[in-house]
């Protein structure tokens, strides 16, 4: 599988991401948003930083540009889609998930380790995982606290589309254990169909051995 | 056509927690004063020429809904005027 890493102006974990998928035997490029998407990408990650500055909202620049329409057509059709950081903030305000990721209830940058539950195993995501399984994964943001309507909220749970909360090491989710002040401790979700993915914290930063924690694999390898 | 300016002003939704302006309001008690709450709102001022106030408006709308707002988390409001 060859994935694209799309770069926007302002976006930093692009390399991470590449090397943390190389290292799991993945083939992967960065693509400049403006020159598209290759035609031989079999998926796509839209990784961490400050698209555009962050201007207006985070994310809210790059969900408009053109290369998110690729990237949609892509989804529709299948192909495995993960957006990370302020790649999960794109993702929302192009409307591939639901819900908006805002300002920090501390009003804070965080940047830190932070455990996450598994709620639903059976997706490309969390198949190398077992429902219930405790991962520490590393967070890094300003805007991470997932809001979104009540009604729609109780959609995504009935529909089994919360992929991980923050919990504590014992694997409790508890406001205290909540970084930023998550709607049901929410940090990653699937869009309609689960080929599509976003997520607040960092797996190709838990993913090289050499950086201390290896947690964040199982994520990454649904492009192996 | 007539030139209007539309005024666009994005605000977050009752009861969506707002950090920041916690943030400024706890800052303006420490510097003494005494306020009951604090909302924050953006304000976009968008000059534009349309036929009528009612198409500058609408036009002022659809930038709001495609890219101004975010409507999980925003209610905004338009304004129009004539422009000198």
């Amino acid at each position: 599988m060859t994935v694209s890493v799309v770069r926007f102006g302002g976006s930093n974990c692009d390399r991470d991401a590449v090397r943390a998928l190389e290292y799991l035997g993945v083939d992967a490029d960065i693509v400049w948003h403006e020159d598209g998407l290759p035609a031989d990408t079999e998926g796509v990650v839209v990784p961490g930083g400050f698209s555009y500055g962050d201007y207006l909202r985070a994310g809210a620049m790059a969900a408009q540009s053109p290369v998110m329409d690729e990237v949609r057509a892509l989804a529709d059709d299948g192909v495995p889609v993960l957006g990370v950081c302020n790649g999960a903030q794109i993702g929302c305000e192009a409307g591939m998930t639901p819900g908006a990721f805002t300002t920090n209830a501390s009003a804070r940058f965080q940047c830190e380790r932070v455990h996450l539950r598994v709620e639903n195993a059976d997706t490309p995501w969390t198949a190398a995982y077992s429902e219930g399984d405790v991962l520490e994964v590393p967070i890094a943001h300003g805007e991470g606290r997932f809001e979104i309507g009540e009604d729609a909220y109780d959609d995504l749970v009935a529909d089994d589309r919360v992929l991980f909360r923050y919990c504590d090491a014992d694997g409790e989710v508890t406001d205290e254990a909540n970084p930023n002040g998550s709607t049901g401790a929410v940090a990653g979700l699937t869009g309609d169909r689960d080929n599509v993915a976003v997520m607040m914290p960092h797996p190709e930063r838990a993913t090289l051995p050499e950086l201390g924690a290896t947690d964040g694999q199982g994520v990454l390898s649904a492009f192996a | 056509m007539t030139a209007y300016t539309a005024t666009v002003t994005v605000r977050l939704k009752r009861g969506v927690l707002d950090p920041e302006a916690e943030t400024t309001q706890q800052a303006l008690e420490r510097l003494g004063f005494e306020l009951g709450d604090l909302r924050s709102a953006d304000r976009f001022e968008i000059d534009l020429d349309a036929d009528d106030e009612h198409e500058a408006a609408e036009r002022a709308d659809e930038m709001a809904e495609r890219l101004l707002a975010n409507p999980t988390i925003h209610d905004y409001d338009v304004a129009v005027e004539p422009r000198e």
